[in-house]
């Protein structure tokens, strides 16, 4: 044990034993800022969270929500200002000064040992002694105790490798409680639920309330916010903008301080006008590397002027079947474009013969493949078309001064921010990133765009900007195949639904005639037939 | 977000960091009991005090910058080539094939020749590991490391076998005819007027050196294979959304490495020794990965550290014969400056960042 979290015992010692005040907050952060050189990620931040309270904190990817959060668990240190816990002023040092503190931390990206049982995992780091076996049979008695408390059933024995997402969210959450965290906070805690398990979170969250505890929700998602909390603290640019009763607000309300302009939540468009059949997909299979069957023989068609939405929770197939249509994994079956069967093995199968036939792709992943972070913006402007004819200069040298001229026109007309065609990709944020791939998509004017996750990680300003550009596309008569993990994004979008679980599409609907329950059922594989009659 | 200005970048880390190299360097002279400033005055001396000495300063040069190319064109396509000194010994083999079977009349005929041969045989050794890599997913590291050896002993047997002057005592072939000889800067710069050291082994191919590294600049930067390279080397499944095929470009990129490799045999084999003997590479294979390191992979870089090599190469040399400091020396003084400048970029770049971010900081105030 390290001298820092000694000292941080120390001072979470003193207020149980001093007087403070029963009712003292149980979080007070006074004047908190912090600069990561030139950057201010947090400028002067004070929020007083209550005991017992579910207290929500929003704000856009960057605005400075991880790092004030950082802080309080102790991964960074504040430059100015204090933390208090129920009255106390406490120094946190590191982590496990914030665990005696009382605080526990549930991260979006789980920190758990996977070939390690639940029981090991929630000791890990807090055992009692060199042999583990009394800390396990002491950890078993209380997390039985815990889980029939708060409705957290997970079994005890079970690998964390062949638990559910839920479930192993679960298993944070009995880890932070195991450690015997007052306060617990959670990072973007949904992101990988299906709406069902999304709802069963927040059941947990209100049993705990009720036990006395105090929850921090960090999310971008303002549904949550408004379900689940209190209160809402909002951020921007690492300045706390507003902390209100959630009772007293509305998502637009929020929607605008968060982003410091009215902005529109819904996408206005017109009743599509479907055309001719554009895309035609028979009996696609897909076995990736490892031999793994991820699509199994899917039917789908999407015809010109119209939206289809694939919804699904991530990994069900859906980055599969974006992957044969991009031209880039290998399938099985017949697709066919514009009534023409394109390839789906051999060397007319690859990205260059799909963008060829009139089929471009915004894919999931942007960092991985849409860009290439260490590439300024004009290089990335011709990613994937960097063989079109009016980017040569002659037979050996490409026409650079022609790129840069064309980047510097499509990021004028897509409003990226800044407009300079030599800055590096990585320094643009997620949502002018997502401008660039969307622009160089669109404006080859294909057919047929695909487009997957296409607000992941982008600001609400840029969320209402791109799905116009979505909407504008469909409505010159292209054929468009949106995948989302986002409920609210593929019903406000879709002209059709399609829903997506374990390779297989459970059905379609059409979104006026379907609800997010009917929806999540589906997307959990629960039987079209019977999903149906749940939802209505 | 404005860090630090591109030129401290390029030109102040590098130059303290050599600076901190000979610092300690000097120590290490210094505890040997010997002079550090007699050291390195009898390092500059010996390397550019005369015609001789740039001659051979420039003659190792020459060797490193094709090798250090050589690394850097694999390294843009994230590439790990160990393997130059083995392509640079194959191409030599190619170049005194080229040299001993034909009866050249003039160089000016020998050299594109000898430059093909040299090109050839050095980019057919990279094939093997390039393919293996590409098709089968053999770590290039480890086959290009385990293809220097086999290329080491492949070469021996071939002079030994049949390459050998008969009854000669000395693995190494018969010279090349007087065609084959190409023009050392003595010969090149007398009609000039200008005087220069008639035994030093520089010749003509330091200016192949340079074209081939204007070349490299126009291939990574402006064309689009090379626009291909950088992609792969930067995101292997960016590369395959965008439909670069990666077999494909990582063979390509070897090739081309393995032919810049087996180009220095122009130099060394051609221009120096004009006949082939074992060992002729003598490490510059290594150096070239340190100088690509040193050079950022850019052909500017590149040509300065091959420069600096170079002089290490001569100077230390000069070090060993006048000073009585042993041979081993020098080699710590080198792997000095590939620590400091490639290993501990960062212990550099740190401390003059926060300097540049306090500067800026201050203006600003």
């Amino acid at each position: 044990m390290s001298v820092q979290s000694e000292a941080g015992r120390q001072a979470t010692a003193a207020p149980t034993a001093s007087s403070a005040p029963i009712d003292a907050p149980a979080i007070e952060l006074r004047g908190i800022s912090k600069a990561f050189g030139p950057v201010q990620a947090n400028k002067d931040i004070s929020i007083t969270v209550k005991k017992g309270t579910v207290h929500g904190i929003i704000g856009e990817n960057g605005a400075g929500k991880s790092t004030l959060m950082s802080i309080l668990y102790g991964f960074y240190k504040a430059d100015a200002g204090t933390i208090h816990i129920k009255g106390q002023e406490v120094q946190i040092a590191d982590s496990q000064a914030a665990i005696s503190a009382g605080i526990g931390m549930v991260f979006q990206h789980f920190k758990l040992v996977e070939n390690f049982t639940v029981l090991e995992n929630v000791i890990l780091g807090a055992e009692d002694g060199g042999l583990l076996k009394p800390s396990l049979a002491k950890a078993r008695t209380l997390l039985k105790q815990l889980s029939d408390e708060y409705q957290l059933s997970v079994d005890p024995d079970a690998l964390i490798e062949d638990l559910s997402v839920g479930h192993q969210q679960r298993v944070e959450i009995l880890k932070a409680l195991y450690r015997q965290a007052d306060i617990l906070i959670l990072d973007e805690p949904t992101g990988v639920l299906t709406p069902a398990e999304a709802d069963h979170l927040f059941r947990i969250l209100e049993g705990l309330k009720e036990q006395g505890k105090t929850i921090i929700l960090i999310t971008h998602k303002l549904r949550e916010i408004m379900e689940i909390t209190d209160t809402v603290s909002v951020m921007r640019r690492g300045e706390m903008t507003a902390t209100v009763q959630t009772a007293d607000t509305t998502p637009e309300d929020l929607a605008e301080l968060m982003v410091g302009r009215k902005v529109l939540l819904h996408v206005e468009k017109k009743p599509a006008t479907p055309g001719a059949q554009i895309l035609e997909i028979e009996n696609l299979r897909v076995v990736d590397e490892q031999g793994v069957e991820r699509v199994k023989g899917i039917d789908l068609h999407v015809r010109a002027g119209e939206i289809l939405g694939i919804c699904g929770v991530a990994g069900n197939g859906q980055t599969e079947l974006l992957e044969v249509l991009g031209g880039y994994q290998t399938g099985t079956g017949t697709i066919r474009l514009n009534g023409q069967e394109i390839d789906l093995t051999g060397k007319n199968s690859d990205g260059q013969s799909r963008r060829a036939r009139g089929i471009s792709h915004v894919p999931e992943d942007r960092h991985d493949e849409g860009l290439i972070l260490n590439f300024q913006a004009w290089e990335n402007m011709v990613f994937g078309y960097h063989h079109a004819p009016e980017y040569q200069k002659n037979r050996f040298l490409m026409d650079n001064a022609a790129i840069k001229a064309m980047t510097q026109e499509s990021m004028t007309k897509f409003d990226v921010r800044p407009p300079n065609p030599k800055l590096e990709a990585k320094s643009f944020s997620g949502g002018n990133q997502q401008k660039i791939v969307l622009a160089r998509e669109i404006e080859r004017n294909p057919d047929l765009l695909l487009i997957g996750q296409p607000t992941r990680g982008v600001d609400i300003g840029a969320i209402e900007f791109i799905h116009q550009q979505i909407v504008h596309l469909r409505d010159a008569g292209k054929a468009i195949l949106l995948v989302s993990v986002e409920l609210d994004e593929i019903l406000s979008l879709s002209d059709r639904i399609a829903v997506m679980f374990d390779g297989k599409i459970m059905g379609e609907r059409l979104p006026s005639e379907t609800n997010e329950g009917e929806l999540g059922l589906m997307m959990a594989g629960i039987a079209e037939e019977k999903s149906r009659e749940a939802g209505q | 977000m404005t860090k630090m200005p591109k030129w401290a970048d390029a030109v102040l880390i590098p130059l303290i960091s050599i600076f901190l190299a000979f610092l300690l360097s000097g120590l290490v002279i210094m505890a040997i009991g010997k002079d550090p400033v007699v050291a390195i005055k009898t390092m500059v001396q010996g390397a550019f005090g005369s015609s001789n000495g740039i001659g051979y300063t420039l003659y190792y040069t020459t060797n490193f910058i094709f090798t250090g190319l050589s690394v850097a064109v694999a390294y843009h396509a994230r590439l790990f080539n160990i393997g130059s000194e083995g392509q640079a010994a194959l191409g030599g083999l190619g170049v005194a094939l080229v040299c001993l079977y034909v009866p050249w009349p003039h160089w000016a005929i020998a050299l594109p020749a000898a430059m093909i041969g040299g090109a050839l045989f050095g980019a057919a050794w990279a094939f093997i590991p390039a393919y293996l890599q590409a098709k089968r997913g053999s770590h290039i590291v480890i086959t290009t490391i385990m293809f220097n050896f086999i290329g080491s002993a492949l070469i021996g047997y071939i002079l030994l076998n049949y390459l050998k002057v008969p009854g000669s005592m000395s693995t190494e072939s018969t010279r090349f005819g007087a065609g084959a000889h190409l023009p050392t800067f003595h010969e090149m710069l007398a009609p000039l007027g200008i005087e220069f050291n008639k035994n030093a082994p520089v010749n003509v191919s330091f200016l192949i050196a340079l074209l081939a590294a204007v070349g490299f600049y126009f291939l990574i930067w402006r064309t689009r294979l090379g626009y291909e390279i950088r992609a792969y080397g930067q995101s292997e499944t960016a590369a395959k959304y965008a439909g670069i095929n990666p077999v494909r470009i990582v063979v390509i990129a070897m090739l081309i490495s393995g032919a810049l490799s087996g180009l220095m045999a122009i130099n060394n084999v051609m221009g120096e020794a004009e006949r082939l003997i074992d060992n002729a590479v003598e490490g510059a294979g290594f150096i070239g990965i340190a100088v690509a390191l040193m050079g950022r992979n850019h052909p500017i870089g590149i040509v300065l550290a091959a420069l600096l090599f170079g002089f290490l190469y001569q100077g230390g040399g000069e070090l060993s014969f006048w000073e009585s400091i042993p041979r081993e020396l020098v080699v710590v003084i080198q792997a000095l400056v590939i620590m400091f400048t490639g290993a501990l970029d960062n212990m550099v770049r740190a401390p003059l960042e926060k300097l540049f971010i306090a500067l800026n900081k201050k203006k600003e105030a």
